[in-house]
């Protein structure tokens, strides 16, 4: 365990019938850190954490979590994972308690002996003990989830959208924990759909169709931003992108929420867009330059790979 | 060990913890037994005939008195009239037809061969066959009388014949209730084991919690051995309760050992277990499970000798049969229960139930890997 890389993948491919879920992926995941995967449903995010946590075998290359092959040493490395599904997949007719319990068990440990790790998060649910785990609301649910993956003191913790369809206060509060733990020394893989959270991450690489994109901190990849970004804002948000798009010196148009991110294949066009749209009807537009998030490189790799 | 006892543990905990189910468990054996036992018989009572008696002398009267002695036949309607007498075979309201000929009496008096015409309504075979026998004792009991006094005034001596005494063994009032408890019985622990004991897997892997269970050290043998025992244990729990039910209200008896019955059912059980788990690890759905579960069950229930004997099946049958748990149990139980057989008595098939049970385990155990 001297060695500082947790995970590294080498040319992995997994590929179910005629469909590659996953294509030539080289990935190394640091000890102590928090690492993000970044991708649209359906990219391969599922896929390569069932290769991490052994529940998949590799087709390809080779794939080492924690010094251990995930073929032949999937044994060794189970006792040492906390995996966490998408899906909610504890027992609902057991409650909170014996939920605990029961993962505590069966890795041959006992929740006194880690209490310390999980006390952040379970003290949250631990007034709810006695509930069984269905009657628990998203968020909670969530908490005790997060409890039983690390209630074995696992070596490397990893999240398939531990976030999705959970409210925007836990969400919060959830990566405020994910970074307590790290001072525990447990490592984190951690997909989502949202880029927001990609912020939160010490590094992320982006997936797309079963590729990784882009692998590094969320600032490097966003500063390998390379147009010039542009927000616009009109009355009519859909009128709005279809005139955009529909404009020759227009490179892409992104809906933002209330607003769309424009990049120009002619420099200085923005001067002459609200006249372009004026023409097309649409009115009251504000132009500014904004700097590039990280979903406006995402968008930006995507569109370079067909 | 520890991991095994504490995966059982929390089966059982959420089998009771389902108020449904926890009920179901105790009712169901004995809504079952109640019912059925009483309800399944091949007894033949009260079959209905019409008479064409054109004969009307005291030898036909002779004939119908005898049938009606005999307490399976009830004379409802006698007629002269052979459309009536059809017609009524037709609307069901008959089972059989018996035709006395004119001249059935002037020609056994003269010594000459007579014939009466039968016709079974045989919609379902097998009582029909039944009242066939029935009927054909009844009237070679007449023969005999004719022979009797025919000889008796020419000779009287002893007429020299085979007297054919029988006694039943086993099941000495030929009670059909002791010859279907049994069989009823192991349909009723194969059908909880098999339904409770998939379902439980299936919807592990419904709701998801397989994933997580498949990411610990948990090994392959651990997990089906946590599916299979408590299963097994309640479909030992209610065979004894079966038992006792059938003590209580059929006065069942039970000639031999309990615990030779136990060790059988165990072995039983472990085979339609690992049959249940094979299917359900390779079920997406609980109706995937449930449709194929359905598919076994129905073939081992039709052919395992409940109400047919498996030995007068056709040789492909009795192939099939072969790998059919249910044939050695049915048959076990029935001996034991009614003969008090022994172990050397019913080795062979205890044997066989063990080679299938190890088989559909291991290849569930095998099997759980590859399609999880």
């Amino acid at each position: 365990m001297a060695d500082k890389v947790v995970i590294r993948a080498e040319d992995v491919g997994k590929h179910f019938g005629k469909l590659h879920a996953l294509r030539g992926i080289n990935l190394e995941v640091n000890r102590g850190e928090i690492f993000g995967l970044i991708g649209p449903d359906g990219a391969g995010k599922t896929t390569l954490f069932r290769l991490i946590t052994t529940l998949l075998t590799p087709d390809s290359g080779s794939l080492t979590v924690l010094g251990l092959d995930v073929v032949t040493q999937y044994r060794e490395l189970r006792r040492q994972i906390g995996y966490m599904p998408g899906r909610f997949s504890l027992y609902h007719d057991l409650t909170v308690e014996e939920n605990l319990n029961f993962y505590a068990t069966v890795f041959g440990t006992t929740v006194k002996e880690n209490y310390t790790l999980i006390a952040d998060i379970y003290s949250h649910i631990e007034p709810f003990r006695r509930r069984p785990a269905g009657k628990l609301s998203g968020g909670m649910k969530q908490k005790l989830a997060l409890s039983c993956a690390l209630i074995h003191r696992p070596a490397l913790l990893v999240l398939d959208e531990p976030t999705t369809g959970v409210d925007a206060v836990s969400r919060v509060e959830f990566w405020e924990l994910l970074r307590g733990l790290r001072e525990h020394g447990i490592t984190t893989v951690v997909s989502t759909p949202y880029m927001d959270e990609a912020m939160r991450c010490d590094r992320v690489a982006l997936i797309q169709s079963g590729q990784l994109l882009s692998i590094d901190t969320p600032t490097a990849i966003m500063e390998g931003f390379t147009g010039k970004l542009y927000s616009v804002r009109a009355e009519e948000n859909y009128s709005l992108i279809m005139a955009l798009r529909a404009n020759p010196h227009v490179h892409t148009a992104h809906p933002f929420g209330s607003s769309v991110h424009v990049t120009f294949n002619t420099e200085g066009y923005h001067a002459t867009l609200p006249q372009y749209l004026h023409e097309k009807g649409i009115e009251n537009v504000t132009i500014e330059p904004i700097s590039p998030g990280i979903e406006d490189r995402f968008l930006e790799l995507m569109e370079r790979e067909p | 060990m520890r991991t095994v006892l504490y995966l059982i543990r929390k089966e059982f905990k959420q089998i009771f913890r389902d108020v449904f189910l926890g009920k179901a468990i105790i009712a169901i054996p004995i809504v079952q037994l109640l019912i059925f036992v009483p309800a399944v018989t091949l007894e033949i009572k009260r079959v209905n005939l019409c008479i064409i008696d054109r004969d009307m002398t005291s030898y036909s009267r002779g004939l119908l008195e005898g049938i009606q002695a005999s307490g399976v036949f009830r004379i409802k309607q006698l007629t002269l009239a052979e459309d009536e007498a059809y017609s009524l075979l037709n609307s069901n309201k008959s089972d059989m037809v018996i035709h006395i000929p004119l001249g059935f009496g002037k020609d056994i008096g003269r010594g000459n061969p007579v014939k009466i015409m039968v016709s079974v309504n045989a919609i379902n075979a097998m009582s029909a066959q039944l009242s066939w026998v029935y009927l054909n004792g009844i009237i070679s009991g007449m023969n005999m009388d004719i022979a009797l006094e025919n000889i008796g005034s020419l000779l009287p001596t002893n007429l020299k014949q085979v007297d054919v005494t029988h006694r039943i063994w086993y099941n000495e009032m030929l009670n059909y209730k002791h010859f279907m408890l049994p069989g009823i019985l192991t349909i009723l622990i194969t059908v909880i084991g098999m339904i409770l004991g998939g379902i439980n897997l299936v919807k592990e892997k419904e709701i998801g919690t397989i994933e997580q269970i498949n990411v610990t050290p948990i090994k392959k043998h651990q997990f089906i051995i946590a599916k299979m025992l408590p299963f097994l244990a309640i479909s030992l729990m209610d065979l004894a309760f079966g038992l006792v039910l059938g003590r209580i209200f059929f006065k069942m008896p039970f000639v031999g050992s309990i615990g030779l019955l136990f060790l059988s059912a165990t072995l039983f059980l472990i085979a339609i277990l690992g049959l249940t788990l094979l299917i359900s690890i390779y079920s997406h759905s609980q109706q995937q499970f449930l449709f194929v579960a359905f598919f076994f069950l129905i073939i081992f229930i039709l052919m395992g000798g409940i109400f047919t004997p498996t030995d007068s099946m056709p040789l492909w049958a009795k192939r099939i049969n072969l790998f059919n748990p249910m044939v050695y149990q049915m048959r076990i139980t029935r001996m034991v229960m009614l003969k008090g057989s022994g172990l050397i008595d019913i080795g062979k098939d205890l044997l066989a139930l063990l080679t299938i049970g190890i088989t559909l385990s291991v290849l569930a155990v095998r099997g759980y890997r590859k399609a999880v």
